[in-house]
Parts: structure tokens; C-alpha cells; sequence
């Protein structure tokens, strides 16, 4: 047997610990600049800490950190099981619109809920007819739950129906041919599957729902994130918000805590090399009109009432003749970023998903505590770090697009962590080890066994993070290079000015182009 | 054979990648569409932080290029990141001019002493309550607050002269506001130099007692106001023109002009002030400039349905002229403590 020399295994372990250290360090670059702005405050900022406004602000957080991801979770499990196990009519294009919200922006999709659904909305207009003079008030923790919830679901969806495609079906059919009923299999063998997958898009829905600023602000929740903007916006308060913004990376711990609890030390992946195979697909019979009235539900709420809105404004604009922004260079930036933006994240989290996935020892846990540490943070907390750091000792790259990326490669770093993290767990390490045994460097092994193995997970972190980085704005706005527009930052320009028909333009480009890629990954997962 | 398909896909984007981030070290993405068709100016070229929305600003800089062969690069946002952004920056920022919505915006990167002082020729154009004593900034051009009101459901008539009028039970459930706006904060900022901080503590108590109800900014409350949600709503003038032409119709609402004076009959000021760091000065000041000469100030009140603050200027059709309004006494100077009034709105309990 050919002998791997020394260099060949353990450099490949330094430099993936290297790479691993790298990415680390630049994700807690924003945790640094929180530090020094906060311990300006003094003694002011221990007092902010403990005022009853603040604790209030916390409880908010929390509440909606934990309802959102619940909801997400009741929401998604039921739809990704129809659109994978089931012979639901039109399977195909359910998975594909299901998981399209996602790539509405927060702050679009939040003012189109209210306009809609508000007291005097659409709705009511529609429903004037029956005496109808208004409905209740959504805005509140109701409004946020709700749009959040619609937003980032498909998050959970993602990665249950990630899991539900992996698992083994020779378990599900020990428990049939064992006597269990359906229903019985899926709760007691299916579901507790789906464990680290529901934890794993449950954190990611929980942190997203923590850092957004467009829904909490639209429905006027007030969230860190909203509160850490007003800081800014009226009290021109750097260190106020710095020190509610440590609050919040200590919540972000807090709640990464329960997630690895509930993880354990159980395994998920497959016990042997079994050949992959299809499950069988359940008979809806009779429950498929149910099915498809959820199915239907979801995507009316999700997609087609923003889609519908949108197109309305635009067409309106149209009719009146408003002129349109010509958006070609916003298009083209955006794409652009984005294309780069998406595989930079990728191989940023690589080494920290290897080594966090590979490891139940302490150092794999911390790896992942800090890949997650900064996810909450709201984009303007990231892009201003950036700019302190960025102006004082990287100037050649200041007001750059390199700075841009690395404010992206901040933020989205942990999403492309969690979905890579999620389609490890799911791979069988014995394989890895065959791969070794049988004379493989490192290097190769990763390359020809585990990338292949958890391509679908490959492929999701890729989708996701270029159609989060399509809606990102705060942290655009604050790093873009002066010149630089892109699709969110016209969108966001035109709707603070209620130019309803400029700001329909941008989003209808920004929401179909970012569907491309998840539509193209969810077909191609489900049904390759 | 799927495997291999997948890997070779992977590499390519890799590939990819990397070839476009070495592109942008060669200026591969023309951000600002026209460096491809004009030659490469490096120095005289005017960076701008503006706080104002693309959609106002843009085909202004199209006449200012087109007038002086002065080319402009911008960076939008709100005006708070960007004054958060050049408070980061310090000396080191690339910026030349910063544009903001409001007077908090520039008060608070002029008391960190970034500006320069502007000429004494652009400063005069202007009168003295629109811009900074200091001489740091100066307005380019003016907002009212307003009462947009449901023309359904109230009569002018029955509208209070000024903003304590609102305190009266009777407007129980009608009134609309947006405390977090930053026009808003502004009035009460006013509000507290006027009338003093137990007055304004307790106008906006009333506000709360009378149930106002809370938007999170002008646009969806002057909606809110013409689609009847509520009676009336306080605002600045323009939102209603603006959202009246988007909608093609004639909107069941109308703008009221408190005639009793006091903190609700405010002009406030969009301005402009040139960084003391500015890389490009001279063009700076010519552009701060332009935003003054007839032709941009016509643009403001003709396309904004703002007010020009120069001499001469006509305003938009249906709005009326700014002598005519019964302005408080305040100069821009005393409008600039917008941490104080955040506080105050805090406590009360109208903002988290």
C-alpha cells in the first residue's frame, strides 16, 4: 500500500484549521468594532442595560425568535412531506412555489402585508360589500409573526425536505411491515429523522427573524434590531446601539444553546452503504383536496399576493405613464455580487462546516458557536464595522466592491455553514474513512467522496446565499462603492417616497431573477 | 456520471468567481454607466453621500453634468447611515458633499467637526433660518409639516389652529401619527423649544390618551388618511401631492396648514454641507452651488413639490407660498436635538 507522507495529512489539517481561523476572524471583525464603540458609552451603557425598556426589548426578541421558527416548523413539515412523499397533483410546482418566499425582500413584502391586510386594505375593500368597515389591526407582534413566519419558513422547508430525501427508506419500512400505521411511522421514525434538520432551519429562521429590520419595522415590533436602528437614525448614538447590539449577539448564543441541545449525540446518517432508492409515494386519495388547499394557501400569502400588488402598481404606472427607472447597471450589479458573493461564502464555510462537522469534541462546537455568533447582527451594525475597520487600515480596498464582499461573506457566511452543516450530518463518516484507508489524501477524499455526497447541500448553500445577498440592503448601502446600485437599493430609494411604480419595477427583476437558481436547486434536488 | 456533471459545474462557478473578482480590480463593473462612453476623469470628479432618494437626485445630476462637465458619483442611503458612516470614516472619508433629508443629519456630522465652511456667496442665497450659523451647511430646500386631513369625514372648519387643539377628547381614535419619522421628531424638537419639555410631555400624553394610532412612516400614513383608516394625520406637504400622482385619482385628502402658528406650522430644510476632507473642493463647492441657481431649485418645486428657498423661484401649483404660512420662529440651530426628543418620546412611551 501506497504510504501518504506526513506533510500530505497533517498540512491539509492546518490548512483547513488555517482557512477555518481566517473566516472566523473576519466574522467576528463586527463583535470587535461593538466592543470598542460600546465601552465609549461608560458607565451609560450598564445602566442601559438594565432599564426596564430594554428588558421589554428583550423579551420581544425572544418571543419572536422562538414563535417564528415554531410556526415556520408547522408550516414546513406538512408542505415538504406533501411535495416529497405524496402524489400530491402538481408536486413539482408546489415545491417550487412553496419555497419562494424566500426571495422576497422583508421590507417589500412587509408594507405589501399591511397594504393588503391592514385595517382599511385591499381586504376590506374587497370585502366592503358584505358591510365590512374595517378589520382588526395587524400590526404588532401578530403583523411581525406573520410575515416573518412567511418569510422564513422556507428555510425549514429547505432542509426538512433535504433530510426527508436522504433518509433511508428501509427504516420507514421496517415500521410499516412492524404493524405501525402510517401516521404512527411517520411520528415515531420519520420525525424524530428530521430532528437535526428541523433544529438546524429552525436556527437559521430564528437568526434571520433576529437580525431583519424591514418587517419589525413596518410592523413597528419593537426588536433589537428595530431599536438599535432608532439609536442610530435619531439619536445619532454609536455606542447605544453598539451595547444593544452585544445584547443581541448574547441572545444569538443563548439561542444556539437550546439548538445544540436538541441536536444530542444521536446519528442520522445512514447506518451502511445502502444503495440510494426512492421511498414509496403515499395515496393522498380523498386528503389531496386538503393538501392542496394548504399548498394553495401558503403560496396566495407568500407569493401571489406580493406578485399581484407589485404587477398592479406597475401596470397602474404604466397606464399613467410614469417614467421607469432604466435599471441595466442596477441589474447588472446585483447579479454580479451576487455570482461572487454566493461560492464566496461557500468556500468560507467549507472549512468551518469540515471541522464543525467532524468534531463532537469542544473545538467543532466553538467553531460552530462563532460561525453563528454575528448572524443576528443587522446589516447596518456589519456594514458599519466594516467601514471603522475598512477606512482606518485597509483603505487601498475602502468604498470598494472587495469590502462589499467581505460584509457579505460576513453575513452570510453562517447560512451557507447551516445548509453544508445540515447535508454532513447526514453523510455516513465511514465512507470518508474508506476513502483514507484506501490510500486517499485528505484532500482527495473531500473532493471525491463527501463534496459529492453532500452536493445537494452544495447546491442549497449556493442558491440560498445569492438570494439573500439579492435582497440584502443595509449593509449594501452602507459598503457599496459611490455609483453602485443595485436592485434592493432602487427598490428601497423608490418605496420611502411612495414612487409605488419605481419601486414595482426593481422588485419584480429582483424576485425573478433570485426564483432562477431556487427553482432550478429544488427541482433538481427533488426529482434529479 | 451525474457526480462527475456536478463536480465539473462546480469548479466552472469556482472558475467563474474568481475571474470576476479579478475583473473588479480592473474596473469590470461600470457602476456608474457612463465611464465607458467619457474619458477617465479622476480628479475632478464630485463624490456624493446623499441621503436623498435616487429617484430626486438622479436626473438633477444629469443637468449638473450636462451644465458644467462636472461628473458625480453617489452613494445612497438614509441620511442617519450615512452621517454614521462619515462619523466612521473621519478625515479618511472619500466623500466630497453629504446631502441630507434633515438638519440631525448634518447638525450631528458638523458637531464632529467634518464640514468645511462655505462660501460666503452660496451661503447668502439663502435665508438665515434655513441654514447653519456656523456657515457649515446650507438648505437647498423646504418641507412643511402639514395636517393631512379626510375631506369624507372633516371640514377644515372643524380643524384646530394649531397642534395643542389636538389634545381635545373629540379627536378620540382619528388622529394618525409617526413617531419614528424623522420630520416628526423634528416638530416636537420644536415643540420642546416652543412650549418647553412638561407642555410637549404632555401634549404627548393627550396624543397617547386620544389613541393616535402609530405608522411607521408618512407614506403609509397619509394612505391610512385618504383611505379613511383614520381622520387625520400629521405629515409633511409633499407626501400627499406625491401619492395623489401615483394614484392617477383625486384621493379623498387634503393638506391643512395650522394658521395658529407654533411648533406645527415648521418649514424644515433638506441641506447640503461640503466634507472639510473633501478630495475635490472647488467642484464641491460649484455643485453646492448649482443646488441653488434657479434651474435646480425649479426642479425641487416644480418635480418634488418642494419649497425653493431662493428668491424668485416659482412653487408647485396648489400649494401655498411660503410667506403666506404663519412659520415659527426657529432658526435650524434649534432644531438639531433630536437625541433629546428621542428620549422624551421614549419615556413617554410613543417610541421602544
Amino acid at each position: 500500500m501506497r504510504q501518504l507522507s506526513f506533510w500530505r495529512v497533517s498540512g491539509w489539517r492546518w490548512l483547513l484549521r488555517g482557512a477555518a481561523a481566517a473566516v472566523l476572524a473576519l466574522v467576528l471583525l463586527p463583535l470587535c468594532y461593538l466592543l470598542v464603540r460600546a465601552s465609549e458609552a461608560g458607565p451609560a451603557a450598564l445602566q442601559l442595560l438594565f432599564e426596564a425598556r430594554t428588558l421589554r426589548v428583550l423579551a420581544r426578541s425572544v418571543a419572536l425568535a422562538l414563535a417564528v421558527p415554531l410556526l415556520s416548523a408547522l408550516l414546513a413539515v406538512p408542505l415538504a412531506w406533501l411535495t416529497t412523499r405524496t402524489d400530491l397533483p402538481l408536486r413539482r410546482m408546489w415545491a417550487v412555489v412553496t419555497a419562494l418566499p424566500l426571495v422576497i425582500p422583508s421590507y417589500i413584502f412587509a408594507y405589501l402585508l399591511v397594504s393588503v391586510l391592514g385595517p382599511r386594505g385591499l381586504l376590506q375593500q374587497l370585502l366592503q360589500p358584505l358591510g365590512i368597515e374595517r378589520l382588526p389591526d395587524i400590526e404588532g407582534f401578530p403583523g411581525a409573526l406573520l410575515a416573518l413566519t412567511l418569510l422564513c419558513y422556507p428555510y425549514v422547508l429547505l432542509t426538512v425536505r433535504a433530510a426527508l430525501l436522504s433518509v433511508d427508506p428501509a427504516l420507514e419500512e421496517a415500521g410499516r411491515s412492524l404493524g405501525l400505521s402510517p401516521w404512527r411511522t411517520f411520528v415515531r421514525i420519520t420525525l424524530p429523522l428530521l430532528r437535526p434538520a428541523l433544529a438546524g432551519g429552525g436556527v437559521l429562521a430564528a437568526l434571520y427573524t433576529l437580525r431583519d429590520f424591514g418587517a419589525v419595522s413596518v410592523m413597528r415590533y419593537g426588536t433589537f434590531t428595530r431599536v438599535i436602528y432608532i439609536q442610530y437614525q435619531s439619536a445619532f448614538d454609536r455606542s447605544g446601539a453598539a451595547v444593544l447590539a452585544l445584547m443581541l449577539v448574547a441572545l444569538t448564543i443563548g439561542l444556539q444553546a437550546l439548538e445544540l441541545n436538541t441536536r444530542g449525540r444521536a446519528r442520522y446518517h445512514r447506518g451502511h452503504a445502502a444503495a440510494k432508492r426512492k421511498p414509496m409515494l403515499v395515496h393522498l386519495g380523498r386528503w389531496r383536496w386538503p393538501a392542496l388547499l394548504l399548498c394553495a394557501a401558503v403560496a396566495l400569502l407568500g407569493v401571489g399576493m406580493p406578485a399581484a400588488v407589485l404587477l398592479f402598481w406597475l401596470v397602474r404606472g404604466l397606464t399613467l405613464g410614469t417614467p421607469l427607472p432604466a435599471l441595466w447597471n442596477a441589474t447588472g450589479n446585483s447579479v454580479y455580487v451576487c455570482l461572487v458573493a454566493a461560492p464566496l461564502a461557500l468556500l468560507g464555510a467549507l472549512p468551518l462546516a469540515l471541522i464543525a462537522g467532524r468534531q463532537r469534541s469542544g473545538s467543532g462546537r466553538l467553531v460552530e458557536r462563532v460561525a453563528y455568533s454575528a448572524f443576528a447582527l443587522p446589516g447596518i451594525v456589519v456594514g458599519l464595522a466594516l467601514v471603522f475597520f475598512g477606512a482606518r487600515y485597509v483603505p487601498a480596498i475602502y468604498q470598494s466592491v472587495f469590502l462589499l464582499q467581505a460584509g457579505y461573506l460576513i453575513l452570510f457566511v453562517p447560512e451557507a455553514f447551516g445548509a453544508l452543516r445540515a447535508a454532513l450530518g447526514s453523510v455516513n463518516p465511514s465512507l470518508m474513512e474508506a476513502g483514507r484507508t484506501l490510500g486517499r489524501a485528505p484532500a482527495q477524499v473531500l473532493r471525491s467522496v463527501t463534496l459529492p455526497l453532500m452536493r445537494n447541500g452544495v447546491l442549497a448553500a449556493l442558491a440560498i446565499v445569492f438570494l439573500t445577498a439579492m435582497k440584502e440592503l443595509p449593509a449594501t448601502l452602507i459598503l457599496a462603492p459611490p455609483g453602485m446600485g443595485t436592485l434592493a437599493t432602487s427598490i428601497w430609494g423608490a418605496v420611502t417616497q411612495a414612487y409605488f411604480a419605481a419601486a414595482a419595477l426593481p422588485a419584480v427583476l429582483l424576485i425573478g431573477i433570485s426564483s432562477v437558481p431556487l427553482a432550478i436547486f429544488t427541482l433538481r434536488e427533488a426529482y434529479q | 456520471m451525474k457526480i462527475v456533471g456536478f463536480r465539473k459545474a462546480l469548479l466552472v462557478g469556482f472558475l467563474a468567481a474568481g475571474c470576476l473578482v479579478s475583473g473588479c480590480v480592473s474596473g469590470a463593473p461600470d457602476a456608474s454607466g457612463t465611464a465607458l462612453s467619457a474619458p477617465p476623469v479622476a480628479s475632478g470628479e464630485v463624490v456624493l453621500y446623499s441621503g436623498r432618494e435616487e429617484s430626486l437626485v438622479a436626473p438633477l445630476l444629469v443637468k449638473f453634468t450636462a451644465a458644467t462637465g462636472i461628473p458625480v458619483k453617489v452613494k445612497y442611503g438614509s441620511t442617519a447611515e450615512l452621517a454614521a458612516t462619515l462619523l466612521e470614516e473621519g478625515s479618511r472619508s472619500p466623500a466630497d458633499v453629504f446631502w441630507a433629508q434633515d438638519p440631525g443629519g448634518l447638525g450631528a456630522v458638523a458637531a464632529a467637526d467634518l464640514l468645511a465652511t462655505l462660501p460666503q456667496t452660496t451661503l447668502g442665497l439663502v435665508p438665515m433660518n434655513f441654514r447653519s450659523a456656523r456657515g457649515d451647511w446650507v438648505g437647498v430646500s423646504g418641507r412643511a409639516r402639514v395636517v393631512v386631513y379626510n375631506t369624507n369625514k372633516v371640514l377644515p372648519a372643524d380643524l384646530p389652529p394649531d397642534m395643542w387643539g389636538f389634545t381635545e377628547p373629540q379627536w378620540m381614535g382619528r388622529i394618525g401619527w409617526a413617531p419614528g419619522n424623522g420630520s416628526f421628531q423634528v416638530m416636537v424638537t420644536a415643540m420642546r423649544k416652543l412650549w418647553g419639555e412638561e407642555k410637549t410631555r404632555a401634549w404627548l400624553q393627550a396624543m397617547i390618551a386620544n389613541d393616535a394610532k402609530e405608522y411607521p412612516k408618512n407614506t403609509p400614513l397619509v394612505q391610512a388618511v385618504a383611505n379613511g383608516e383614520i381622520e387625520v394625520g400629521f405629515s409633511n406637504h409633499y407626501y400627499l401631492l406625491q401619492i395623489s400622482k401615483e394614484a392617477g385619482t383625486g384621493l379623498a385628502a387634503a393638506n391643512y396648514f395650522l394658521p395658529g402658528g407654533g411648533p406645527g406650522s415648521l418649514v424644515m430644510v433638506a441641506g447640503v454641507g461640503q466634507l472639510a476632507t473633501a478630495p475635490n473642493s472647488a467642484n464641491a463647492q460649484r455643485f453646492i452651488q448649482y443646488l441653488l441657481e434657479p434651474a435646480a431649485q425649479g426642479y425641487f418645486a416644480q418635480d418634488t413639490f418642494e419649497y425653493p428657498l431662493i428668491a424668485g423661484v416659482e412653487i408647485a401649483p396648489g400649494l401655498q407660498p411660503l410667506a403666506s404660512l404663519n412659520i415659527a420662529a426657529l432658526g435650524v440651530g434649534d432644531l438639531i436635538d433630536t437625541r433629546g426628543t428621542v428620549d422624551l418620546l421614549q419615556d413617554v412611551g410613543a417610541l421602544e
